[in-house]
């Protein structure tokens, strides 16, 4: 088997693993390695070609193709070595290796100080919802239209119908637009928008496509190719509504129906996974519970932002240098954060507390929209922080920082009061 | 005339209505800050866009180039200005931001690249 040796070895070359890269590089490490299996750098923003990204992070609006061409150029010139056209299939922490295959080296073992995963999340499928009806061709994930409009100019349709309204179902719907198919409805299960209200004015309103909340498909049509969609209202259970039924003409079917952070290597690997998140669960150093392996982005809880990724993915990369040269600082006491009222996860769902005082920013997200509230991070009877916020929506993620030492208890608790 | 707005300048989607005639605002009402205004008044009287798509390329291997309009184009100018930009083809190579239709549409806006073509 060919062996390569590096300090840090980064599987996955997306927003996440670039990120990383650079701040591993920046702490000292020698030599950083990202695998990655497509083509070339960049992942998932490759594609996504439409404007919105950067606002927080570079104070200005980038369309995906800049934002990542930011950090690969940073990457380069700060010497981040790429292993491209390569699929990882082991991570083995205690040998502190992982194991790809690479068309021109065959077997590859990069030997590594430490192992930052960064491999994002995939799309949720047909399979996943259980869309009854036909199986023709014609039914696509809508970022896998979005990879063949965008990247390999194969337009998938000429009348389409998206079910789902998170962004990426609503951006496709104008770009397809754009493009000269016809986009005849939106279809969404929830009362609510699953995206941004501003994808709907943009995407939907602006080219007059009809968006249906509390409905859904209960019947594909077509024998080769996709003939039609049946979709009904549904009620509270989320049941179709007798009676309600409709029918659309359609050759195509856009599925925008959520992510799953892609943890394959990570199960494999034996490192422990959180039952909300579906991802490793980590330390404010974006430590797994495999210490010599990191992880960051995507693959650890889905965010809505790519800026939030790189702001956490810089952490992953700089705690992982760290720990390649042995100056991670060491762990005093570990504890443990509790999601309390209104708080669905949080992320770092641990904290290593060392002699040394550190900010930890705390991720979360809500279970329920909430206007005028205050956020509290508790350890024991101590307030450890408190801000307030307009509103809170689970669809964006929130955070709250505080200093490590002043930590006092076993765990720390963040709720989301709603003010009386 | 009058036009509800939704406001697309933050997460709370404040519905603001404009009334007006043309490019002369009368009144709006439902704002809860200073940008909401600024942005209902502008988006009444005068809605833009940034416009991405792609363009064809000369190359095989990479056979779309992304690009975005360099400024907001108005609104309704959107399909215009995919007609010219559907006829063009980008020669390698073509370096992040290089211009690639001058003035599209008379809008006094370049459409550049987002991409890079080797």
């Amino acid at each position: 088997m060919y062996n390569i040796n590096c300090d840090v070895a980064i599987v996955g070359g997306g927003p996440a693993g670039l990120s990383a890269a650079v701040a591993a590089k920046k702490e000292g490490a020698e030599r950083v390695l990202v695998i990655e299996r497509d083509e070339s750098i960049g992942g998932i923003l490759q594609q996504c070609i439409h404007p919105g990204f950067g606002l927080s992070y570079f104070k200005e609006e980038l369309t995906g193709p800049e934002y990542a061409g930011r950090f690969a150029e940073e990457a380069e010139e700060l010497g981040v070595e790429f292993l491209l056209n390569s699929m990882v299939l082991e991570v083995n922490e205690k040998e502190g290796n992982v194991v790809c295959v690479n068309k021109e080296y065959g077997m590859t073992c990069i030997n590594a100080g430490s192992i930052v995963l960064a491999m994002g999340c995939r799309e949720r499928t047909r399979a996943n919802i259980m869309t009854p009806g036909a199986r023709p061709a014609g039914v696509y994930t809508a970022g896998a239209a979005q990879r063949l409009v965008n990247r390999q100019n194969e337009l998938v349709g000429k009348k389409v119908v998206i079910l789902g309204s998170g962004d990426i179902g609503m951006i496709m719907a104008r770009r397809m637009t754009l493009e000269g198919a016809q986009v005849l409805a939106v279809i969404e299960i929830m009362d609510f928008l699953a995206g941004l209200t501003r994808n709907k004015v943009q995407c939907l309103d602006d080219f007059g496509i009809p968006l249906y909340l509390s409905h859904t498909i209960t019947k594909i049509h077509g024998y080769q190719r996709v003939e039609g969609i049946s979709f009904a209202q549904v009620d509270e259970r989320k049941k179709p509504i007798p009676g309600t039924e409709q029918f659309i003409e359609c050759d195509t079917l856009l599925l925008s129906v959520g992510l799953i952070p892609e943890n394959e290597l990570t199960r494999q690997t034996g490192i422990a996974i959180s039952p909300v998140t579906n991802g490793p669960k980590v330390n404010q150093y974006m430590q797994t519970s495999a210490e010599k392996v990191f992880a960051c982005g995507n693959v650890v809880h889905v965010n809505d932002l790519v800026d939030n990724v790189s702001t956490e993915s810089l952490k992953a990369g700089k705690y992982a240098a760290q720990y390649a040269m042995n100056k991670l600082a060491a762990t005093v006491k570990t504890v443990e954060n509790v999601p309390g009222e209104n708080v669905r996860y949080l992320c770092p769902q641990s904290l290593s507390i060392s002699e040394e005082n550190e900010k930890a920013s705390l991720y979360f997200r809500v279970l329920h929209p909430e206007s005028n509230v205050t956020i509290i991070a508790k350890s024991g009877d101590k307030v450890l922080a408190k801000k307030k916020a307009l509103r809170v929506n689970p669809g964006e993620m929130e955070h709250i920082d505080f200093n490590t030492a002043e930590v006092e208890g076993d765990n720390v608790t963040v709720s989301v009061l709603k003010e009386v | 005339m009058k036009k509800e707005i939704i406001c697309t300048v933050c997460p709370m989607g404040c519905h603001i209505t404009v009334e007006g005639e043309g490019e002369q605002i009368l009144s709006v009402t439902g704002y809860t800050c200073k940008r909401g205004l600024e942005y209902a008044s502008a988006e009444f009287a005068h809605p833009v866009r940034i416009l991405t798509t792609t363009v064809k390329t000369d190359s095989e291997k990479c056979p779309l180039l992304a690009v975005r309009s360099n400024k907001p184009i108005p609104k309704e100018k959107q399909m215009d200005c995919m007609a010219v930009i559907r006829g063009i083809q980008a020669k390698a190579p073509v370096n992040r931001y290089d211009v690639l239709v001058e003035n599209i549409c008379d809008t006094g806006v370049d459409i550049v690249a987002t991409g890079v073509l080797k």
